[in-house]
């Protein structure tokens, strides 16, 4: 127990004095499920819309697919990855294993599906409303999809704060394909796992104390959004 | 966008509307049975004034506008814009004000802007003309409010001054004044009249017979999917052609 104390203790100090250690991970971490959502926003919302407006062939499947991509087990996503970016794989000559980009890519299908599946939802809800008026405009499918995207935008926040939220928290993916190098490819996640596994205490509950605060205020913001939304 | 933006002038017309022989069939029940009706020509009084699509609940006139603005294909028989099949890019021609408005999720002036955009109007021009169709709709003060945000009353004047902001060749409204408070309703047929005089073919769906007395120039009974008669306002009201029409305007419900 005094164990435990001391180590949360000494967490809170590594927090509180900014330890140049711990700031190097969340710094990485944050940067790697920032570029991923990035990428799964110019993919998903897209898509999303798509599935919301479009009428194709095969429009079902497609999102009953991509509604079940939305509960991907991430070790199963690193080791695709893994396979696509090791030395014998497709990607294998760009030397991508164990770096930051591979976990990027890891992230991204990962939270892909969920900006997806979730943008496809707030845009059909909506688009049930919009429908007939934007025709009367005379408008595209595509440009239909275009406008109900900005019509949703502050909706689309938090689906990207949910994919955000997924991404920093996981932990499978980014262990297999970035291989949890110190100084390179440590993240928040990977970090809480190794450290608590030698019974080092204290950067791991300062990792988690941190994860938590940012699940908090990922959380809040998405909040806020909604709440700014009705407004409009 | 070019400077050559497409005007009321110079954009393709949809104007005079043509149904030959429409029905819509539901579920093995034709809302819209045979109807054949012509929107056109301005040529007497009652015709320059609006022609209103009057008749009970269920009557199938909301269906027949649809049609009529393309948002809905017949099961039989022809629609026609100008004398060919309706295609998107003749749609801005027919201007369109449903019964409950669908404002987009941004302000007053920017909703008119954002159908001038679509209508070829660069994003200053739009933003310019927006603020004038707010200012002649009596709107001007809520230019900056979110559209959403605004009364039922307000939200109804916004979606008719952004669909006349469109310059169309024809009108169509669907009940616009279905519950709206007195002073929004005589807002809304003050500037429907305004539109009228200024050559706006305008066509309204209503089963509301004090309003179509106000306003219209020509009625077309509906009931049943048909079109029973269609007639100047002022001969409908003092002699209705059909039955079912005397029932309806002494007040009796209508089976």
């Amino acid at each position: 127990m005094t164990d435990f104390s001391s180590a949360f203790g000494a967490a809170l100090h590594l927090v509180l004095t900014a330890d140049p250690g711990l700031i190097e991970i969340v710094w990485l971490s944050l940067k790697v499920s920032f570029c991923a959502v990035v990428i799964a926003a110019v993919i998903g919302l897209p898509l999303g819309a798509a599935l919301a407006v479009g009428h194709f062939k095969g429009r079902q499947a497609f999102i009953i697919a991509v509604n079940a991509l939305m509960g991907l087990p991430p070790v199963v996503v690193g080791l695709c990855v893994y396979l696509m970016v090791s030395n014998s794989g497709p990607l294998g000559t760009f030397q991508l294993l164990y770096t930051p980009t591979a976990m990027i890519i890891a992230q991204a299908v990962l939270v892909t599906p969920i900006v997806a599946a979730l943008s496809r939802q707030v845009i059909e809800d909506l688009a049930s409303e919009y429908d007939e008026q934007l025709r009367v405009f005379g408008l595209s499918t595509v440009e239909r999809a275009a406008t109900l995207l900005y019509e949703a935008r502050f909706s689309l926040i938090t689906a990207l704060l949910a994919g955000f939220g997924r991404a920093v928290a996981e932990v499978g993916a980014v262990m297999i394909v970035g291989g949890n190098i110190n100084h390179v490819t440590r993240t928040m996640t990977t970090a809480i796992a190794l450290e608590t596994s030698k019974g080092e205490l204290a950067l791991a509950i300062g990792l988690g104390l941190i994860l938590v605060t940012m699940a908090l205020a990922v959380n809040a913001a998405a909040y806020s959004a909604r709440a700014f939304a009705v407004r409009l | 966008m070019t400077d050559t933006a497409a005007t009321a002038s110079t954009r393709r017309k949809a104007f005079p509307i043509r149904g030959e022989g429409v029905s819509f069939v539901r579920d093995g029940r034709a809302i819209v049975d045979n109807v054949t009706i012509k929107i056109g020509a301005l040529d007497t009084n009652a015709a320059r004034r609006p022609l209103a699509i009057l008749g009970p609940n269920g009557a199938g006139k909301s269906v027949l506008l649809r049609l009529l603005a393309g948002l809905l294909r017949p099961t039989h028989g022809t629609i026609t814009w100008a004398g060919t099949p309706p295609d998107a890019g003749r749609a801005l021609d027919i201007g369109f004000v449903f019964q409950r408005p669908v404002l987009l999720r941004r302000t007053a002036r920017s909703n008119i802007a954002y159908v001038l955009n679509v209508a070829g109007f660069n994003a200053s021009e739009s933003l310019d003309r927006a603020a004038t169709a707010l200012e002649r709709s009596g709107l001007a003060h809520l230019a900056d409010r979110p559209a959403r945000q605004l009364s039922g009353g307000e939200q109804q004047q916004l979606a008719l001054a952004r669909a006349l902001a469109q310059e169309p060749g024809v009108l169509i409204l669907d009940e616009p004044a279905a519950n709206l408070d007195p002073a929004s309703t005589a807002a809304i047929e003050q500037r429907l009249r305004e539109a009228a005089d200024e050559g706006m073919k305008i066509v309204l769906v209503s089963h509301d017979l004090a309003q179509v007395r106000r306003i219209a120039g020509e009625v077309a009974f509906m009931h049943r999917g048909r079109i029973l008669e269609r007639t100047p306002a002022v001969d409908f009201f003092n002699e209705p052609s059909s039955k079912e029409a005397q029932t309806f305007i002494r007040g009796e419900l209508l089976l």
